[in-house]
């Protein structure tokens, strides 16, 4: 069976779902004998989806137009070119 | 997260901006800044220098708008520019000499040492969305740049290894170990909000 040091450095990838079937077998031989290893796994998916489905926020108001402002300048002087 | 594709067809919008269409460029300006910010934040993490990247990134894009060849999407081409512009800033810094320097990555240890706590199945309902936006920040910025920005194109802003080997100028293998490292230790740092509370710690007895 895979050590935990040899199943955490597969994670990203197990996670990722990056690695072949025999490869995966593995790793999931260790996580259903491994308690610690399996909730390192689960919630560092977790860690991932939480950061995945965050939005942006939206950008204050001056900022924006600052950017829209010094957009526009920039079109106007390429275009009197 | 990259903006759904739905019901924009950003080839079109791009061509049509190319073609001089300045209404089409400030489409794409608006669908991406947000995202542009939100990177150059996470990588400077600081306001003022982000702001600049921010307008830089969609300066120098309609400036070699004609250089763009639609290899790759215009969000990966204007992602690579806001990369550059933020590690510029970020190598400005005096305190951040070392930002580039490798360390070797040994994870074993490290994390079995550390708390290993269930979570809730849905922790991020705990917490309110400006309060959950805190907390996630707050773990980004505590990473040593490498990591964090590694991670902000790979996990927040949804680009493959690949892409971000290629932005980052790492290989395939610095960019995994540096994935690695940085979602063990947000793992860590996230455990501390997000972990199953016990209600009743005698609850066996």
């Amino acid at each position: 069976m895979l050590t935990c040091k040899q199943f955490l450095a597969e994670l990203s990838d197990f996670l990722d779902e990056a690695l072949g079937r025999e490869e995966r077998k593995r790793l999931e031989e260790h996580i259903n004998q491994c308690p610690n290893c399996w909730v390192i796994a689960d919630t560092t998916r977790k860690t991932i989806e939480v950061y995945k489905c965050s939005e942006p926020v939206p950008i204050p108001n001056d900022m924006r137009s600052r950017l829209m402002k010094a957009l526009e300048s920039k079109i106007a002087s390429k275009k009197s070119c | 997260m990259v903006p759904e594709a739905v019901v924009f067809d950003e080839a079109k919008v791009v061509a049509q901006a190319r073609a001089g269409d300045a209404a089409a460029f400030n489409e794409l300006a608006e669908r991406y800044h947000r995202n542009i910010f939100r990177l150059a934040q996470n990588i400077t993490q600081n306001r003022e220098d982000a702001e600049d990247v921010l307008q830089e990134t969609f300066l120098k894009a309609y400036q070699h708008l004609a250089e763009f060849q639609g290899n790759s999407k215009f969000y990966t081409w204007i992602v690579r520019i806001a990369v550059n512009e933020a590690l510029m800033k970020l190598r400005k810094r005096k305190w951040d000499k070392t930002v580039w320097l490798d360390e070797p990555v040994n994870v074993g240890d490290e994390t079995v040492a550390r708390e290993i706590a269930v979570w809730d199945d849905n922790p991020e309902q705990r917490y309110s969305q400006a309060e959950l936006a805190d907390i996630l920040d707050k773990a980004v910025n505590s990473l040593a740049p490498p990591y964090r920005t590694v991670f902000a194109l790979r996990d927040v802003e949804g680009l493959s290894t690949e892409e971000t080997a290629e932005t980052l100028d790492l290989s395939i293998s610095a960019v995994k170990s540096r994935l690695l490292r940085a979602r063990l230790q947000l793992r860590d740092k996230l455990t501390a909000f997000f972990k199953k509370k016990v209600e009743d710690p005698f609850a066996y007895l």
